[in-house]
């Protein structure tokens, strides 16, 4: 079913190194990622995995220091890699591909209205009047939930709450009809009602827009919410990666096990929560083998020495470890996250600690 | 687990009927805590949990005299401490009760070591022989969060996020307090990490005999970590009870709300949740509703008009006396 969908975006060893002094660090060692046109991929690691600089290379957003050293990023067949004035960018970043950051505060201008910040962009991508650009935004801002738009155009951002911010960064990002939305976190800085509003309106705008959504975001309980497909980063690379059902319910790579199990929702109270040991690899090193390895309490020899390929598990789903080796020992996930699904069923079912009248 | 045995529980924190405003100009003032009355016992992990704009930070700051309480009173270990207190009483709050803030690029000195940043607390009080204790110290506490030994020399800006707020707690565990107000002290970290925190911060509390404040938007966390819970809305706290009670029985609507968004981590079950939301109950603004114990240890703000409403919730849950 999947080989019948579009790939809009199609990104091929993609490696990002950054000076910082006078060293090298890489970054993201070499990653691929097919978008296909329409679905929600949700891109899950932790902070310094690479996640956000990853995608920052489909938008140019890469800080100063940094630059594409390796691979290709096709979209509507051109390589995005080989753009590189904002010039170049124009008519992809914010047009086509746009961005909504963690923290509305600082994605908008303190000093200038809601209203002009939004017709700013509309006015900019499509070359429409005044007038024109203010009825459009006023038109996106009821339609991103803001109740009295016409009234609230001219108030500044510390006049809305932080749910509202989000509501209106959402609007810039769709006021010119983007075929990527990427969203980076979008709700990280949000409490959970209000996360919940926020998701669902992506959701609804994505319906009613047809857009290609790409989630950036280190919480498996919002990726399971939106996500048709997830990739999982670690060390600058995707080390897993299939439909939502197959990594949440039958995980291969040990670093996927480890960020389940670490879950809060599965602790039992009065022992320990699951934590990952050691720290993740430093990337100014080159790395051998698997980078998870040293911090992988079911290292294999070869886990130190070479770095595993991707192994097919099913058409939609793969994973880059040696477990999957025909020759490596047959090893069973931790208990923890074995039956996930019943776990939280029964969590979520009458008697459950997560259990509310709908 | 019913609170019999609680009126002989010590008593660490009380907060008695705390109000805090803020002048919003002119003769406005925006209360941003109305009311508020609970006791924390002495070793226990006490969960605040609400959304940004409750009052939740704000109430964490009074315990800290960093707020005026604008009404009402706050003991620490039967001694007020909110109000003018002398110089004295004041430094022995600021030993005993440290606080592990919720920005950790901002609660730490940018341009101050993390050496000075975390011995900063130990300077002040000198809790340390010499040279050679103070850096085991922070040695010790560095690696207690996480962080290397060798981190020492470094500036809180070549850190992470989740680093920088692994430093804010080792300066607070650092000075050995009684009591920890934490406020959404693990909100910036990763999963992994913040397994870490909170399993560190229940090893300090068991070692230690430790009191925390737990201040958070996230229950899925708070149920781990908190044996009792209140729940706050709009500065006015809707519900207090045992951490288990509560998941098992939430009555008030806005815990229910808030139950609801907790996001679980299964696409099949996340994907058919419904967040329920919450409309603000008029009892909310009334001075007359309080906070009524329904049933033993679990307390819901409530007017007289919404007693029934309760006894039937009570019912449906099987609770009823």
């Amino acid at each position: 079913m999947m080989e019948d969908r579009n790939i809009i975006l199609s990104a091929k060893d993609v490696e990002v190194q950054f000076r910082v002094r006078d060293n090298y660090l890489t970054a993201i060692r070499g990653t691929s990622l097919d978008l296909y046109e329409g679905e929600t991929f949700a891109i899950v690691g932790e902070s310094g995995s690479g996640k956000s600089v990853f995608t920052k290379c489909f938008t140019g957003m890469l800080e100063s220091n940094g630059r594409i050293t390796n691979g290709e990023i096709l979209f509507h067949g051109k390589d995005l890699t080989k753009l590189k004035t904002d010039k170049d960018w124009e008519g992809v970043r914010g047009a086509k591909i746009s961005t909504i950051f963690q923290d509305p505060m600082t994605s908008l201008n303190p000093i200038r209205t809601i209203g002009s910040q939004i017709t700013e962009v509309i006015e900019k991508h499509q070359g429409v009047s005044k007038a024109e650009a203010r009825k459009q935004a006023v038109e996106i801002m009821e339609r991103v939930g803001i109740a009295n738009a016409e009234n609230r155009f001219d108030e500044y951002p510390f006049q809305y709450s932080g749910g509202m911010r989000q509501r209106i960064v959402i609007a810039i990002a769709l006021s010119c009809h983007p075929e990527i939305l990427i969203c980076d976190e979008p709700t990280t800085a949000l409490d959970v009602t209000i996360q919940a509003q926020i998701i669902k309106l992506i959701k609804d705008l994505q319906k009613e827009l047809k857009f290609t959504t790409l989630y950036i975001t280190h919480d498996l309980g919002v990726v399971a919410n939106v996500a048709d497909r997830v990739g999982v980063m670690y060390g600058g690379q995707i080390i897993e990666y299939g439909n939502v059902e197959e990594v949440f319910f039958d995980p291969k790579h040990p670093y996927t096990w480890a960020l389940l199990s670490a879950l809060p929702q599965l602790g039992v109270k009065g022992e320990d929560l699951y934590y990952i040991t050691g720290t993740p690899p430093s990337l100014y090193n080159k790395i051998k083998g698997d980078a998870f390895a040293p911090r992988n309490p079911h290292a294999m020899q070869i886990d130190f020495e070479e770095e595993p390929p991707f192994f097919k598990v099913t058409d939609t789903h793969y994973a880059k470890t040696w477990l999957l080796d025909p020759r490596a020992p047959k090893l069973e996930k931790p208990a923890i996250i074995q039956n996930l699904h019943e776990k939280i069923e029964a969590m979520t079912s009458k008697g459950g600690a997560f259990y509310v009248e709908q | 687990m019913s609170n019999s045995n609680a009126s002989e529980r010590e008593v660490i924190l009380s907060i008695k009927g705390v109000d805090i405003s803020f002048d919003v100009g002119g003769k406005n003032k925006f209360r941003a805590v109305k009311g508020a009355t609970f006791d924390i016992y002495k070793g226990e992990t006490f969960a605040l949990v609400g959304e940004s704009g409750s009052g939740k930070t704000t109430l964490g700051r009074a315990i800290m005299r960093i707020n005026e309480c604008s009404a009402g009173e706050i003991d620490f270990e039967g001694q007020r401490i909110s109000g003018k207190i002398s110089r004295e009483e004041d430094r022995n709050v600021i030993r005993n009760i440290q606080m592990i803030f919720q920005d950790p690029a901002a609660s730490l000195n940018e341009r101050a070591t993390i050496e000075y940043c975390i011995s900063e607390g130990l300077y002040n009080f000198h809790l340390y022989k010499d040279e050679e204790e103070r850096i085991a110290k922070v040695d010790e506490a560095l690696k207690a969060v996480g962080l290397l030994p060798e981190h020492k020399s470094r500036y809180p800006h070549e850190f992470s996020g989740g680093q920088r707020q692994r430093v804010g707690i080792a300066r607070a565990m650092i000075m050995e307090p009684k009591f920890i107000v934490a406020d959404e002290p693990i909100s910036a970290l990763d999963v992994s990490i913040r397994a870490q925190v909170l399993n560190l911060m229940n090893k300090f509390k068991a070692e230690k005999g430790l009191t925390y404040l737990f201040i958070a938007h996230d229950l899925s966390v708070v149920r781990f970590i908190a044996d009792r819970i209140a729940v706050i809305h709009r500065g006015r706290i809707v519900e207090i009870a045992e951490s288990e009670e509560l998941f098992a029985h939430p009555l008030h609507p806005y815990t229910v709300s808030l139950l609801s968004s907790v996001p679980m981590p299964d696409p099949i079950i996340e994907k058919n949740r419904s967040a329920i939301v919450y409309e603000a109950l008029e009892s909310e603004d009334d001075e007359n509703a309080t906070l009524r114990e329904l049933y033993p240890g679990h307390f819901v703000h409530m007017s007289d008009a919404e007693v029934p409403f309760y006894e039937e919730k009570l019912r449906e849950h099987g609770l009823a006396k």
